[in-house]
């Protein structure tokens, strides 16, 4: 079975407040990801990547088609079957790092864990061996990571995506401003990730991360009503 | 699966509060005007709208406060608009909990900070002296309030430490439920942060259920689950908070989303 199952799928925007327009993004995209695979989503910039993510994670909706993730239609799913799914079983590195400021780093990484009713002990010591793999030092650890450098705050992001074995895993350029100690870590967490099964979708600008984590890649661009060739 | 967890997840499979078609007029002005929602165990659901959209006349009516001209309220099983007065003041003293935008609203300016938080217990028939104490002294902790403070009145406290207090207050009989009314509204900004925290801590430890009446997007991002967007009484919109927020559907929505300034 897939853990991710896209047949049709479509979107479109309404602007209401720039006279009605509606504007169509996607049209016809289909995809699978098996359990343990790891798909790139490929096209040039505004063909559609980070939207198919983002109705992946049902951030956007969808106008038509289905989306099924490890069982559960994201396209027709109520909120509270979609904080489910996310809570124990699709997790998303987004490019940004969004927290509540004030609060500690460990804290930040451990938070996925707690949600899902671990024990303070174990979350925290789960979160402390992320952040010392991502190098972020022990110092920064009881500080808020949004004073933190663009680098920095993208490998505690990392750290909270990986702290729970999610299933099933986005990952929007997750070594985008990393260096290449930093980068390397990144690719081993995906690796280790594929071998206990998660199946990942992504987007990765580093063409060397691509090939060396992608088992395959999907051009957008076909799915782009008016920019398919 | 044992008998008690299968009790359990048929217990959070239900809503904690369905609201049908909830009606409030103000004479011939429509206070808010056919709600309904459900609200699960655990669940944290944000209503965003401008003043006079109804946001403030739904969560009244909902508490209890005010009585809404049609519709229906079931919290937990239970007919709440068909209950005796007695039954629901001791919901609102038990499992439900009310917190006020202005902390003056909620806590007895008069009494000492311990006093506002034992208060609450003894109405619910704590009788010991050392217990009510100990609990107060713990839920000053929780919401970081010095234990050298206890005695002290809460009109000597600042704004952020008096709206922790009033939550002190509510929380300390363990509700199941809980009304806010733009929390953190009135707070500077960085009060407002440690406020959101220690709200996020406590909703996820006790696995209260929320709802939460604000003008701030950025608050319901952080701490709603769903969203329910109000214009002139109605709901135009409802969802996902992230969701509402960063793929709106409704025209007031787009506009609401689109007028907030990026920092």
């Amino acid at each position: 079975m897939p853990m991710i199952e896209i047949t049709n799928l479509s979107k479109t925007f309404t602007l209401h407040n720039q006279g009605g327009v509606v504007i169509p993004v996607m049209a016809g995209a289909s995809l699978r990801i098996a359990a343990g695979e790891c798909v790139g989503l490929t096209g040039q910039s505004g063909s559609g990547k980070s939207t198919l993510m983002r109705m992946v994670y049902g951030n956007y909706l969808t106008a038509g088609g289905s989306l099924v993730v490890a069982g559960v239609d994201v396209a027709r799913a109520s909120p509270r079957e979609i904080i489910a799914l996310r809570r124990s079983t699709l997790g998303y590195v987004s490019q940004f790092l969004r927290v509540v400021p004030r609060v500690a780093t460990v804290d930040v990484v451990a938070e996925p864990l707690l949600q899902l009713g671990r024990p303070v002990g174990q979350a925290r010591a789960r979160a402390e061996e992320l952040l010392s793999r991502l190098n972020i030092p022990q110092r920064l650890w009881s500080l808020s990571p949004t004073t933190f450098s663009g680098g920095e705050q993208q490998r505690v992001n990392i750290a909270r995506g990986f702290a729970h074995a999610f299933p099933v895993l986005l990952l929007d350029e997750p070594t985008a401003s990393l260096d290449a100690v930093n980068r390397e870590v990144v690719l081993t967490l995906i690796e280790e990730a594929k071998a206990r099964g998660a199946a990942i979708l992504g987007i990765f600008h580093d063409e060397g991360a691509r090939a060396r984590v992608c088992d395959r890649l999907v051009d957008v661009t076909g799915f782009t009503p008016g920019l398919a060739a | 699966m044992g008998v008690v967890e299968a009790d359990m997840r048929a217990a959070l499979d239900q809503p904690l509060l369905s609201v049908t078609g909830l009606t409030k007029r103000y004479g011939a002005r429509i206070g808010c005007s056919d709600v309904s929602f459900d609200l699960f165990p655990g669940e944290v659901m944000g209503i965003v709208g401008e003043s006079g959209s109804g946001k403030s006349t739904l969560l009244s009516c909902l508490a209890g406060h005010l009585v809404p001209d049609e519709g229906q309220v079931t919290y937990s099983g239970r007919d709440v608009l068909a209950m005796a007065e007695t039954e629901r003041r001791r919901l609102s003293r038990t499992e439900w909990a009310y917190v006020h935008q202005n902390p003056r609203d909620g806590l007895r300016m008069g009494v000492s900070a311990g006093g506002n938080v034992g208060e609450r217990l003894m109405a619910v028939g704590a009788r010991h002296y050392g217990e009510i104490r100990g609990a107060a002294a713990d839920w000053l902790g929780r919401v970081e309030i010095a234990a050298d403070r206890i005695d002290d009145r809460p009109s000597a406290f600042s704004g952020g430490m008096q709206q922790r207090l009033q939550i002190a207050r509510n929380l300390v009989t363990g509700p199941r439920l809980v009304f806010m009314d733009e929390p953190t509204g009135g707070l500077d900004v960085s009060v407002q942060a440690r406020l959101l925290d220690l709200l996020r801590g406590l909703v996820r430890d006790m696995g209260l259920s929320v709802i939460i009446v604000t003008h701030d997007l950025a608050v319901v991002r952080l701490l709603a689950d769903r969203l329910m967007v109000m214009k002139g009484g109605r709901v135009v919109e409802q969802g996902l908070t992230d969701q509402v927020l960063d793929d709106p559907q409704d025209a007031y929505t787009q506009l609401l989303v689109s007028s907030v300034l990026q920092v």
